[in-house]
């Protein structure tokens, strides 16, 4: 196997890992921070129904969890297993923020651990509430963190190299590029609002499928309203990214957005089919591009033809951003008709095929999320760290990266349909009726 | 001391207690499985479950740490372990993902599925298998360097009578400590059945622990004379070692006192394991690679050490917390309210 065949295989197994890591890292972000709500809004309330969606949610978080970690591991270990030469240079600058993402992982583990096994420890339940907030906190830093190396990678900085040599690093500043802002705000926002979507599209699906039960109809309602607020706010931080693009990376938006030519007053474009340098069938919303990338309708937008041809990202990239924008879009929309549907007592909001579109929520947000990182990555080719080293260059001569790929599918294969067979078989096996009796039972109804 | 000695120790230290943790959780995943085979499982899965439940995720965790701290301090060794640990290295990640999620998956979704419980058991012994090839392969003569770019001999590697005393060192020392703990751990649980059993294995992994120690002393003697020579000079680490060995299979034969016994063996493996990282200075990779060639610059190497002090103020307390709650809580220990999720 020659070196071209290694840095494919390398290229290919680490987006194989991600984009399997991705899914349940998403929901590992996203849920602590829902138990949090459920659990804080019972208390409130004095609702057991709430503190029993955080319970139940809580529960199937440990199996999300264990396969987030573990191929969170699987990745820690691929970066400087199939990038060792990238992993050399970038560690010099960015080791800080990687370091300081185990801190955030070690910080929730262990309160995460206390979390699940002291539920009817304390007499009080706010006491139990507060061992969440570390878990929430440990979960969200760790996405910041891990999310600031990828920044780095797309807007470096923090160091010279002069002669071949690093110099004048600046750890901090490495970390404060400028790709960080939009590029936090929008993972943690999107994380949440995906989480808020699974788990109302969870709700829904109950609720056609037999159960009619009032705490079904608590859980759908909770997660919309939060799904809206928190799809509003990844739409907002959205504009901005495009901001950002424009101002830093250019040739990503470019192809994103298929623009050719470099003028004022730009088109947004959206769908279509590319045929050579021509766009057909599309939709074009005028000037929308200049407001997208600077504010105002009539500034100029860069087009690809004004940058070097093999500094150019593939661009298919434009599929997947129409693809993360038009479902986030959608989200927003069925959650602001259900919102508002739940307030004037709207009848269709609660008809069947209205559910099934919440219930195709929660995995179109998971399949938006893959989207968005694809176009991410993908639309920084070349490079792997851009303007300093091209992908090629990072990977490693090893010869076996093919055998392990395989390895790896069958893994993520086997860890993708254990996850789902056991968190079905688990709430299969105990629907919320029967644990609600169940504790009745046992506690005599007294929740607080 | 240099900033250098002070990230490798801070590394050393956590190697070590993912070795102690890992092994207790990887061994009681091998007793979990050869109970369930030889029918005594009754005895053992209570104890073993109860004390794994809260804690397998941060097992997990003190590995992350220590391998992203060492790219962290020493960015080449990410140059000369990554390219060469390719194969093993996946093959310890596919071990520990399935071992890692298969918990979660038998003990939330399906408790007693026999299946599970050997997958599970069996990968504990291979992962330390996998990963002790690192311990190995740093010693040298196992990699070469073709057109600038390190390389590994696997044939050498798996003819190396070196190779296979580190493996079987490995697996009994796995076994051992996680035999002693558990009978400390079981006899706080006033679990006499479980706690006899466990003293039969910690005995019974005595021995092949010392044998293969003894071994790689004189097999790193005709590997790597430096090495060996270097540590001959800490001898006496490793002569207090060895009597805090012989207490604990004292103590443990006598019945008494196994949190003194416990306390004797961590002090046994810290103080070979420091001798043993001590007398590789400054080598990193021999003769590849040393401490000083393979260190990151001065700046960041003050900002890891800075984000290092915070982190642990602020994971000290919080294991602290978790060990109160869970492995020095009698009620918990004794299992005598079940508060999981």
């Amino acid at each position: 196997m020659g070196n071209e065949e290694s840095v494919f295989f390398s290229r290919v197994l680490t987006e194989l890992t991600l984009s399997f890591h991705i899914i349940y890292a998403t929901i590992g972000v996203g849920v602590p921070l829902m138990i949090m709500i459920a659990q804080w809004v019972g208390i409130k309330k004095n609702d057991e129904h709430y503190i029993l969606l955080a319970r139940r949610i809580a529960r199937g978080f440990v199996i999300t969890v264990a396969v987030g970690v573990v191929t969170g591991t699987a990745i820690g270990l691929q970066l400087s297993l199939l990038w060792p030469n990238f992993m050399q240079l970038a560690g010099n600058v960015i080791a800080l923020p990687l370091f300081l993402e185990t801190f955030a992982f070690f910080f929730e583990a262990i309160f995460l651990g206390i979390y699940l096994y002291t539920w009817d420890r304390f007499e009080n339940q706010k006491k139990h509430l507060l061992l969440l907030i570390p878990v929430a906190i440990g979960a969200s830093a760790s996405a910041v963190f891990i999310t600031i190396v990828n920044a780095f990678m797309n807007a470096p900085q923090g160091f010279d190299i002069l002669n071949g040599e690093l110099i004048n690093i600046q750890p901090l500043v490495a970390m404060l590029n400028p790709a960080m802002p939009t590029k936090v705000a929008h993972v943690l926002v999107t994380a949440y609002m995906t989480t808020a979507f699974v788990l109302a599209s969870i709700a829904a699906f109950r609720l056609l499928k037999g159960s009619n039960h009032i705490y079904h109809k608590k859980s759908l309602f909770l997660m919309l309203k939060l799904g809206l607020i928190f799809g509003i706010a990844a739409a907002i931080i959205g504009d901005f990214s495009g901001k950002y693009l424009a101002a830093y990376q250019p040739e990503k938006l470019a192809a994103a957005e298929w623009h050719f030519e470099t003028e004022k007053g730009a088109p947004l474009v959206l769908l279509g089919i590319l045929d050579g340098e021509e766009v057909k069938y599309a939709f074009k919303i005028p000037y929308a591009l200049s407001i997208l990338a600077h504010g105002s309708p009539a500034t100029e937008v860069t087009g690809l033809n004004d940058f070097p041809q093999d500094e150019i990202p593939p661009l298919y990239i434009h599929y997947l951003f129409d693809g993360m924008v038009m479902i986030g879009m959608f989200l927003v929309f069925i959650s602001f008709v259900y919102v508002i549907g739940k307030i004037r007592k709207w009848k269709f909001i609660s008809s069947r095929w209205f559910r099934w579109i919440v219930v195709m929520g929660g995995p179109l947000a998971i399949l938006a999320i893959e989207f968005g990182w694809w176009l991410a990555e993908v639309g920084r080719q070349p490079w792997i760290l851009k303007g300093f080293m091209r992908t090629a260059e990072g990977a490693t001569t090893s010869n076996n990266v093919d055998i392990m790929l395989i390895l790896f599918s069958g893994l993520y294969l086997i860890l993708g349909i254990g996850s789902v067979v056991v968190l079905r078989r688990m709430f299969r096996n105990n629907p919320v009726e029967q644990e609600l009796e169940d504790r009745h039972a046992e506690k005599g109804g007294d929740f607080t | 001391m240099t900033l250098e000695i002070v990230g490798i120790s801070v590394l050393w230290l956590f190697l070590f207690g993912y070795l102690i943790i890992a092994s207790i959780d990887f061994g009681a995943g091998f007793f979990n499985a050869y109970s369930l085979l030889t029918g005594r499982q009754h005895i053992l899965t209570n104890i073993i479950q109860r004390y794994l439940s809260p804690v397998w995720e941060v097992t997990n965790v003190f590995l992350v740490f220590f391998f992203v701290g060492v790219v962290g301090f020493f960015p080449k060794t990410a140059f000369y372990y990554g390219t060469t640990l390719l194969v093993p290295a996946s093959i310890a990640i596919i071990l520990l993902a399935i071992r890692g999620s298969y918990y979660a998956f038998e003990t939330y979704g399906s408790r007693g599925h026999k299946g599970y419980s050997f997958m599970y058991g069996i990968a504990g012994l291979f992962i330390p298998a996998s990963l002790s090839i690192v311990l190995t392969i740093s010693e040298g003569g196992f990699v070469s360097m073709v057109d600038g770019q390190p390389v590994l001999d696997y044939w050498e590697l798996f003819t190396n009578p070196l190779t296979w005393s580190i493996v079987v060192l490995s697996i009994a020392a796995v076994l051992y400590i996680s035999a002693v703990f558990l009978t400390w751990y079981a006899d706080k649980a006033k679990d006499a059945k479980a706690t006899s059993l466990m003293r039969k294995y910690a005995l019974l992994w005595s021995l092949p622990l010392i044998i293969t120690a003894i071994g790689i002393m004189v097999e790193l003697r005709q590997h790597n004379a430096e090495h060996y020579g270097r540590m001959l000079d800490f001898w006496w680490l490793f002569a207090i070692s060895a009597v805090m060995y012989v207490g604990t299979v004292w103590l443990i034969w006598k019945r008494k006192k196994y949190g003194l016994a416990l306390s004797l063996l961590i002090g046994q493996f810290a103080l070979a394991f420091f001798a043993y990282g001590i007398s590789h200075y400054p080598y990193l990779l021999y003769p590849h690679l040393t401490l000083y060639d393979g260190f990151t610059n001065p700046t960041m190497a003050v900002a890891l050490i800075i984000a290092f002090i915070a982190g642990l103020g602020l994971l000290i307390p919080s294991l602290y917390l978790l060990l109160k709650l869970f492995l020095f809580n009698k009620d918990y220990v004794r299992g005598k309210k079940d508060n999981h999720a």
